[in-house]
């Protein structure tokens, strides 16, 4: 059908798009590439030098590296684990008939719309506070010692802070594919007198398969950029405590000024999350053929 | 008897849902009661602080002392701006192909897609540094074009599905019934695409608004929009929690409503079509 003419037409439309997010990712990436490979200070400009392989040394032996990839991974996977969980119970729950199910569902779905610098400061100052927030008034109110839960427990706190953040997205999800299930498949495994439990492991459980899928790779690329919720709560801290990968290179570039150092860590940093992009790739083009 | 059961199996899923709803919205409900109170009451125990007085002093103090309208025009300008320029680019885009799909489409599709894959650390250096020697750090103009660029495939995505589901067949129908291509284009295409613009439109609005690497990163004051402005709250002096309650609930509530509206949209733009 498509004709020649119209075909260039397309071509034209197309090509603003491909030229600049071909930009976008060529240009920067392929500069912080060649920073990795140069001993290169912002306070020693006009100092640079060719140091080969030694930023990646250094930045992959530093015993905050060990600690940020740990880090990352505990709040990857805690948010995922957290969120996959209750976003699941909280589909199943809200899928049931009941009175005032929009309402229900505004309510669930609101953190996800909060600006990760508010929720991190609001759970750091009015419930996570050891002095005034909510967790230390009950404590006391319970004759209990407050909980000093940034200072003690900085990665669970962050990772609790995140996953109420993201566990709006999965339940949303898993809900719209809790909404797709075939109700008649159910009731008829109800009539043979199927359980609850046989029923969700043998019917739920695969029908949302692939919706589980996709929040766990999409909340995995989030996941691994997580910042702004890291640097208004612990700074990374105490020690390196709570640093993941993209706090460190933060903090190794812009707080240290080692912009070769930094660029190496990007390129790990970039590494990685390639590791995931495939798998997501691959799936959402199988997607794109059914 | 069974319609009974069901009565009573619906009272307990409502009240299920309602608490876990409830608690699940209740740090942002808390914070918008904090907002209505003074510094002295909002660090008192839950109930003296329900209990205490409610005013508005928080709210003239946030603007007179820090200048909040100004973030707040920031955030407007750089999320509506990003939003506007990347469905600019992004509707001729997603027009071609999803009318006049080549045999390379879906690789170009899933080519864009994928760099909305690469970690915002990777070029963090090389960003700031160019925007130094541009002169585009913190400037509104700067930010606008990073946030293009970062949502520009997410915009790309969700007209492109859009758009796919305007069926060709109907354009045909018109065109053999004598439609120009003018009464085709505005009469008969222009209806079916806007649903779909709006929604692309909304949803990036949202993500561009609550976007916090970049804007944390590449503004300070000037250029500053509420995610910066509020980040300058983790370190503050005296009492401050009815001032940074004001401040969030003023930073959330318009994009708080947006969202509502965009429930559905959203599923279907975070997930690239996958899930609907």
């Amino acid at each position: 059908m498509a004709t020649q003419h119209s075909k260039t037409a397309a071509r034209l439309m197309i090509s603003p798009a491909v030229i600049l997010l071909f930009l976008w990712m060529i240009v920067p990436l392929s500069m912080t590439l060649y920073f990795s490979f140069l001993r290169y200070n912002l306070l020693m400009p006009g100092m640079e030098s060719f140091t080969g392989w030694d930023n990646y040394y250094y930045f992959l032996t530093d015993p905050a590296f060990a600690a940020a990839l740990t880090n990352t991974l505990l709040l990857v996977g805690g948010v995922l684990l957290i969120t996959i969980v209750g976003g699941t119970a909280l589909a199943l729950l809200l899928d049931q008939p009941m009175w005032g199910q929009g309402i229900v569902r505004i309510l669930v779905i609101a953190p996800f719309f909060i600006m990760p610098t508010v929720s991190a400061l609001v759970w750091k100052n009015m419930f996570m506070n050891p002095v005034n927030g909510m967790f230390a008034h009950i404590a006391r109110a319970l004759g209990m010692q407050p909980f000093d839960f940034l200072a003690h427990a900085p990665l669970a706190s962050i990772i609790g802070i995140v996953a109420w953040q993201w566990l709006p997205f999965a339940t949303l999800i898993l809900l719209t594919a809790l909404q797709s299930l075939d109700r008649e498949q159910m009731e008829a495994a109800e009539m043979d007198g199927a359980s609850p439990v046989a029923r969700f492991v043998y019917i739920t459980l695969p029908h949302l398969t692939r919706a589980i899928t996709v929040v766990v790779l999409i909340q995995t690329i989030f996941l691994l950029g997580v910042f702004a919720e890291i640097l208004v709560t612990t700074n990374g801290g105490p020690g390196t405590a709570s640093t993941n990968i993209t706090y460190l290179v933060y903090a190794q570039s812009l707080l240290n000024y080692d912009v070769g150092g930094g660029s190496a860590g990007g390129i790990v940093a970039v590494i990685l999350a390639n590791i995931v992009a495939i798998f997501l790739m691959r799936m959402i083009g199988k997607n794109l053929d059914a | 008897m069974s319609r009974r059961i069901t009565a009573r199996r619906t009272l307990i899923v409502t009240l299920a849902a309602w608490t876990v709803g409830f608690l699940i919205f209740f740090p942002i409900l808390w914070t918008v009661l904090i907002s209505f109170k003074s510094e002295g009451d909002a660090i008192k125990a839950p109930f003296a602080m329900l209990m205490s007085d409610w005013t508005f002093a928080s709210y003239e103090q946030v603007q007179t002392r820090s200048n909040y309208s100004r973030h707040f025009m920031n955030s407007v300008v750089i999320s509506l701006g990003s939003t506007l320029v990347a469905l600019a680019i992004a509707i001729p885009a997603a027009w071609a192909m999803a009318f006049v799909p080549g045999k390379r489409t879906k690789d170009v599709l899933m080519w864009m897609l994928s760099t909305k894959m690469m970690p915002a650390v990777g070029v963090l250096i090389p960003l700031y540094l160019l925007f130094r020697d541009l002169g585009l750090l913190d400037t509104r103009t700067g930010l606008v074009i990073v946030l293009t660029l970062i949502n520009l495939p997410i915009v790309i995505w969700m007209l492109y599905t859009y758009f796919k589901e305007i069926p060709g067949e109907i354009l045909e129908a018109a065109r053999m019934d004598g439609a120009t291509l003018r009464s085709e284009i505005l009469y008969i295409l222009t209806p079916m695409a806007v649903p779909g613009i709006a929604s692309t439109l909304l949803l990036n609005v949202i993500l561009a608004w609550n976007e916090a690497f970049w804007t944390l990163q590449l503004t300070t004051s000037r250029a500053a929009p509420l995610t910066q402005f509020i980040a300058s709250y983790s370190s503050p002096e005296g009492l401050f929690y009815a001032k940074l309650s004001a401040a969030s609930t003023m930073a959330i509530a318009p994009i708080l409503i947006l969202g509502w509206f965009s429930q559905k949209q959203l599923v279907r733009g975070l997930t690239f079509g996958a899930v609907k």
